[in-house]
């Protein structure tokens, strides 16, 4: 039997969280750490958190596990689970609705600061706009976040700072745009992160990178717009 | 969010309503990509052949007005989604990459294997959905993030004026209000117990129109996609034997070469995954157990794998612990798409019957994609025509709710017992006692239909099914529901979910009976041939009094001869 201990809080009931402890027959099998959570939810209703596509593109099942952010649908227990215990909390530093659903209003309005969509001011061509292979190989890396927040609620930074932060999520995403060839709106992005907040927050320490479900580099996109914004002001 | 974007891009007052945030719908999920003669990998390509293997793919219960117009359009539609950014793989020349697809030929089946599918990798559903959503987050539409839409308001006329919706973070109930309501709820793959889909796909757009007395068009039609991960169910996109992949048994055998000497792997999926459980039934199944198939990737080498099929070798190694580099993947057919639904018009706007037999458009209600029937995909889906239907049919919702608007559109409001009416299932779930858990009904549900409606169907297995069902009704709709709380009860919802796969089941179950041959991907052993004389047209199944009726099938394209029926080989 697997120790489970799983954090709980329904604002209607509960005057504060706690951690409530629970066995769950995982039949020896390696499972992902969302079977043993459906496996909960079959014993209690009303056990509350996101899931959807259950392989891991979906970002819906963002979680803390023993610790360590990652999506529950693709970590297996082999990979999380110590001493046959598993500690499972809601991704830290943003406030909870309930149980391990937190409420992404503040990394979802990072997010959307960064406009995060393509702007150019020509006139669309009949056809598609060309890109070279190599022009589009600068994407990869970037455009793949599914915005499951687990690099953001990872980030000390993000935890000081979640209004005036980006984030490791959105400046990957600012920095997408920023690298697409397609896009014309190069100044104008970087002039709205020219500021002593939204990108010179990061001070490099790499958790963002570390947790990364998807293998993505914050980190390194961070440093390109940073370089953009040096080389630009001198 | 197609339809969402056309509208708010024209000024248009726009609201989605959506049970997760819209990135993490299952749109995501697709892999391979969209297929669309933009004339890319070869510049003779003619949306016409597009046309012809839709048609022959929907083994020719596809309307041909809506496959034309789809494959016309398409291109345009493809062309605006790279214009909003979305990241497409690209060739030399820089045009966007297009791969093979199963069913896709050029010169009308005369020219050998097309390359129209266009990719972003292997992750074109995730480029496609974000792209969507970032259009409409520069294009200012409202979303209802986390809202949970019950049932839908009908006034007095019969009109669709609206739907009851939850908010999942505070309980609160609401009706909003609308003078165009769109379905693009997708499709309801967790009726089987192995499935492709994600948890959310349970039918709730089909659930809503037959509690509302609607009906439903070709419901029977399931497809059961070839390469699922075997245990698991992740979808292994089909771009893998685009690329040169195949299939073995366990002699090592690539037996696609025996069922469909042509096409082979690249075959129309119905005929492969047919194919796959013949060889498992004979025997030749793979594993310890004999039940499922190889997938051989490791022949591409690592670049190709690494470069065309990231995403394939990411999920391989995690859900079937093999790595595609040096190892096959164990496959087997799953279900993967509902190629029924909502009838509708190339407009989007949904469809019944009146007493005289004729179409008759419902006021107020539109459905595209998955969740829709228009039909472009018949009784088979070509891999790719999902991305490109939803994209091209949300836009035509769109286009045509904006000329309705400028023209005016004038309907009755609800009355207090109109609204009544659609909140009495909350109602009645609120205020339960006793009944049956939730889960455990869910799976006696969804294994019913495994056993008894999967890839070969017969008569006595399917009425054995159906008196399954007919036992299930009354105790899914009396099911428990212990956790009253209002802020964010994933209890309730997962309840309602119920509700709506239990009404797609029963609506599928009742008409694959009814349709007395086999046809794509509705195989039966009773009824081993196409019956073109009794059932060359669609199936509709009617709610109120579960019959089931058909409706013509459109073979009336505008600029091209019509694709007359014909024996259907790969």
């Amino acid at each position: 039997m697997l120790q489970v201990s799983i954090y709980r809080y329904n604002p209607e009931t509960d005057a504060e969280p706690y951690m409530q402890d629970v066995q769950v027959d995982t039949g020896g099998k390696d499972l992902m750490v969302l079977d043993v959570m459906e496996l909960i939810k079959a014993q209690d209703t009303t056990v509350a958190y996101r899931r959807s596509c259950r392989e891991g593109v979906c970002g819906s099942d963002g979680v803390n596990m023993n610790g360590k952010n990652g999506l529950a649908c693709i970590t297996p227990l082999s990979e999380t689970v110590r001493d046959n215990k598993l500690v499972l909390r809601p991704l830290p530093g943003l406030p909870v609705i309930r149980d391990l659903v937190v409420d992404m209003g503040m990394f979802y309005a990072q997010y959307e600061k960064v406009q995060p969509y393509l702007q150019n001011t020509s006139p669309a061509p009949a056809i598609e706009r060309l890109q070279s292979p190599e022009d589009r190989a600068k994407l990869d890396g970037l455009y793949e976040c599914i915005l499951c927040a687990c690099c953001s609620t990872a980030c000390p930074s993000f935890w000081w700072n979640p209004d005036r932060f980006i984030g490791p999520a959105g400046l990957l995403q600012a920095y997408r745009f920023l690298a697409d060839t397609r896009d014309t709106a190069t100044e104008e992005r970087l002039s709205r992160l020219d500021d002593p907040f939204s990108v010179f927050r990061c001070h490099g320490i790499q958790n963002c990178v570390n947790v990364c479900p998807k293998g993505l580099n914050p980190t390194r996109a961070i440093g390109h717009i940073r370089n953009m914004l040096l080389s630009r002001a001198t | 969010m197609r339809a969402a974007l056309q509208l708010a891009q024209s000024g248009y007052k726009t609201a989605v309503i959506t049970k997760v945030f819209p990135t993490r719908s299952h749109t995501v999920s697709a892999q391979g990509g969209i297929t669309c003669a933009i004339a890319s990998a070869d510049p003779n390509d003619d949306w016409r052949w597009h046309m012809y293997d839709t048609v022959k793919g929907s083994d020719y219960i596809g309307d041909q007005d809506a496959i034309e117009y789809m494959c016309s359009v398409g291109p345009e539609a493809v062309f605006e989604l790279e214009h909003m950014g979305l990241p497409f793989s690209r060739t030399e020349e820089g045009r966007i990459y297009q791969r093979p697809f199963g069913g896709q030929s050029k010169n009308y089946g005369e020219g050998g294997q097309a390359a129209r599918t266009c990719a972003a990798a292997d992750r074109t559903g995730h480029a496609l959905l974000h792209t969507l959503y970032q259009g409409n987050m520069k294009n200012e539409t409202v979303f209802f993030n986390e809202w949970y839409a019950t049932d839908l308001v009908k006034n007095q006329d019969g009109a669709v004026v609206g739907v009851i919706a939850i908010c999942m973070e505070t309980g609160e109930t609401v009706y909003i209000k609308s003078k165009a309501t769109v379905f693009a709820t997708g499709g309801a793959g967790r009726i089987y117990a192995s499935t492709t889909n994600a948890h959310i796909n349970t039918g709730d757009g089909i659930g809503m129109a037959l509690r509302a007395g609607f009906p439903v068009q070709d419901i029977e039609m399931w497809q059961f996609h070839p390469t699922g991960i075997a245990g698991a169910g992740v979808l292994v996109t089909e771009g893998c034997r685009g690329e040169g992949g195949y299939l073995i048994n366990k002699d090592g055998e690539r037996f696609m070469e025996r069922y469909a000497p042509n096409a082979k792997d690249l075959a129309g999926r119905d005929v492969v995954a047919r194919s796959m459980v013949l060889e498992i039934i004979e025997g030749r199944g793979c594993g310890p157990e004999g039940d499922h198939v190889f997938l051989k990737l490791d022949h591409l080498g690592e670049e190709v794998l690494e470069s065309r099929l990231p995403g394939i070798c990411e999920l391989s190694r995690t859900f079937a612990h093999a790595d595609p580099v040096k190892e096959p993947i164990p496959v087997v057919p799953t279900c993967h798409y509902m190629m029924g639904g909502i009838p509708t018009n190339v407009h989007g706007q949904a469809l019944t019957i009146d007493a005289s037999g004729r179409d008759q458009v419902i006021p107020g209600l539109y459905a595209c994609g998955e969740v829709a029937c228009v039909s472009v995909h018949g009784a088979n889906r070509l891999g790719g025509n999902s991305l490109l239907d939803l994209v091209v049919f949300g836009r035509a919702s769109g286009l045509h709710i904006e000329r309705a608007l400028r023209e005016g559109i004038d309907m009755r409001d609800a009355s207090d017992s109109d609204i009544e009416q659609a909140m009495s299932r909350l109602d009645k779930l609120n205020s339960s006692k006793g009944g049956e858990n939730v889960a455990a009904l869910r799976k006696e549900l969804q294994n019913t239909m495994q056993n008894h409606f999967g890839v070969f169907r017969n008569e006595t297995f399917m009425r054995e099914g159906i008196a399954k069902l007919a036992d299930l009704r009354g105790r899914i709709e009396g099911a428990r529901l212990d956790d009253k709380s209002m802020a964010y009860n994933t209890a309730r919802i997962e309840a309602l979910e119920l509700h709506n796969l239990f009404e797609v089941a029963e609506a599928t179950a009742i008409t694959a009976e009814e349709r007395r041959e086999s046809r794509g991907a509705h195989a039966r052993d009773d009824y081993q041939e196409r019956d073109d004389e009794n059932w060359l047209c669609h199936s509709m199944y009617f709610p109120t009094d579960k019959r089931v009726g058909k409706r013509a099938v459109n073979f009336e394209p505008k600029t091209v001869d019509t694709f007359q029926p014909k024996a259907r080989t790969y």
